[in-house]
């Protein structure tokens, strides 16, 4: 199983950073973002709380471009049907959902810190902030992989895969700006507040409802 | 029959709201809201749990009408969550001030709303009965996974101004006993009313079906 897993994931791996196609746009996209948040504030002096909420709306900008690739690709080149023959839907979703994750873990690498550079301010609770980012990284990636998989089935596609998944990301969106806000301006501030529980449980409750419900998706 | 005793039920309710059940201490006329809020968002998740016990349904039988039968429930759901949405946005503007201030409840049927559009804009999206069946099926149960966060979690953890739902940390219920009758009623009348409709519902998908198939035959 893990090795199922680990082959699928090298497959991935391989195939999108031979051809860097995808890959370069992604983290364009997620430039983009960045540059349209940064330059409408301008230099304007803005408090930590808006910060915070900005930070989450480039992150989730970010994942909402780079998620839907990984299952459109296969049924584009057709290879669905391959895949299919050679592995179970259960290694196929957890290869998927790591390349996912480390997409963005890679993305939220670049962003965060030229976020932070760009409005030019101080993290109070850095351990927090990293801890939040990157338990909301597993969510997004929890929520994104499976619509995505949803949404590669469907026939008109067009603005799909950001409507269905919204509401489900949101909740992470939610509770992560209000760990932000926490990062930004408490010092000493606990590593544990009740959001970071939030987010485990919200994490857990995506990846496990994800890994039951594709079978679903992926078997017709 | 059960027309009639709906519309009786349910016009003793509106009445009742307005003149039989008193204010409670220092609330004001607005807060009879509540009559009809309440149950509003109660089959609002009613609905949701139908639905979704349908889906779940369709994902081990493979039975289009199961199909059929969870995209009612959540035709049905939809209007309920916006008489919510409304109900609860003028009371908030009575109240607070502002008709919309994201206050987690808001949020919450707010993120409903989204939930139940997007199902619809999902089943619009796929062409192939089966595969819309299937993949929207899907969706619900994954949905339904995420509200009890919205529900119970987020109002926890942040502060909220929306007075306490009736399951609240306390358990105990803040009405004199001439309100509850109001409200109890209100909450059978709304749900039976919504049971009716989506019984309604059910006969049409199952006469169509059967046409359907009569057409087939005479083909």
């Amino acid at each position: 199983m893990f090795h199922e897993v680990w082959i699928l994931f090298k497959k991935d791996l391989l195939q999108e950073f031979r051809s860097k196609a995808a890959i370069n746009a992604i983290f364009l996209f997620s430039i983009v973002t960045l540059t349209a948040v940064s330059y409408s504030i301008g230099s304007h002096a803005i408090s930590n709380f808006i910060l915070a909420a900005l930070l989450w709306i480039v992150i989730v900008f970010s994942a909402l471009s780079a998620f839907s690739h990984i299952f459109l690709k296969e049924e584009e080149a057709q290879t669905a049907d391959t895949l299919k023959l050679i592995a179970q839907p259960t290694p196929i979703f957890l290869s998927k959902w790591l390349f996912n994750t480390l997409l963005l873990t890679l993305l939220l690498m670049v962003i965060v810190p030229l976020f932070i550079a760009v409005f030019n301010f101080q993290v109070k609770n850095i351990p927090l902030l990293l801890l939040s980012i990157f338990l909301g990284d597993i969510g997004l990636a929890s929520g994104g992989t499976i619509v995505a998989a949803l949404i590669a089935k469907a026939s008109r596609r067009g603005a799909l895969f950001s409507v269905l998944s919204f509401p489900i990301l949101l909740p992470v969106m939610v509770v992560g700006i209000s760990a932000a806000q926490i990062a930004f301006t408490q010092e000493g501030s606990p590593l544990f507040p009740s959001e970071i529980t939030a987010l485990f449980a919200y994490d857990v409750v995506l990846f496990t409802t994800s890994l039951m419900l594709f079978d679903f998706i992926w078997n017709d | 029959m059960a027309k009639a005793f709906l519309f009786i039920l349910l016009s003793l309710v509106i009445v009742g709201a307005y003149f039989y059940a008193p204010l409670a201490k220092g609330l004001k006329e607005y807060t009879r809201v509540l009559y009809f809020h309440v149950p509003a968002a109660w089959v609002t998740v009613l609905a949701f749990l139908i639905s979704a016990w349908y889906s779940l349904q369709y994902l081990r039988k493979r039975d289009m009408m199961l199909d059929a039968y969870a995209a009612a429930a959540n035709q049905l759901g939809i209007l309920y969550c916006l008489v919510t949405t409304v109900t609860g946005a003028m009371w908030a503007k009575a109240s607070w001030g502002a008709y919309w201030n994201w206050d987690p409840r808001q949020t919450s049927i707010f993120i409903l709303l989204l939930i139940y559009a997007a199902y619809f804009s999902l089943r619009s999206a796929v062409e192939n009965d089966q595969d819309r069946a299937r993949l929207s099926a899907v969706y619900s149960l994954l949905a339904f996974a995420t509200v009890p966060f919205f529900i119970f979690i987020i109002p926890r953890i942040y502060e909220s101004l929306h007075p306490d739902p009736l399951i609240n940390a306390q358990a105990k219920i803040k009405m004199n006993i001439k309100m509850l009758q109001v409200f109890l009623s209100s909450l059978t009348g709304f749900t039976l009313l919504f049971l009716w409709l989506f019984n309604l519902k059910k006969r049409i998908i199952k006469l169509s079906a059967h046409f359907e198939e009569i057409e087939e035959e005479y083909e």
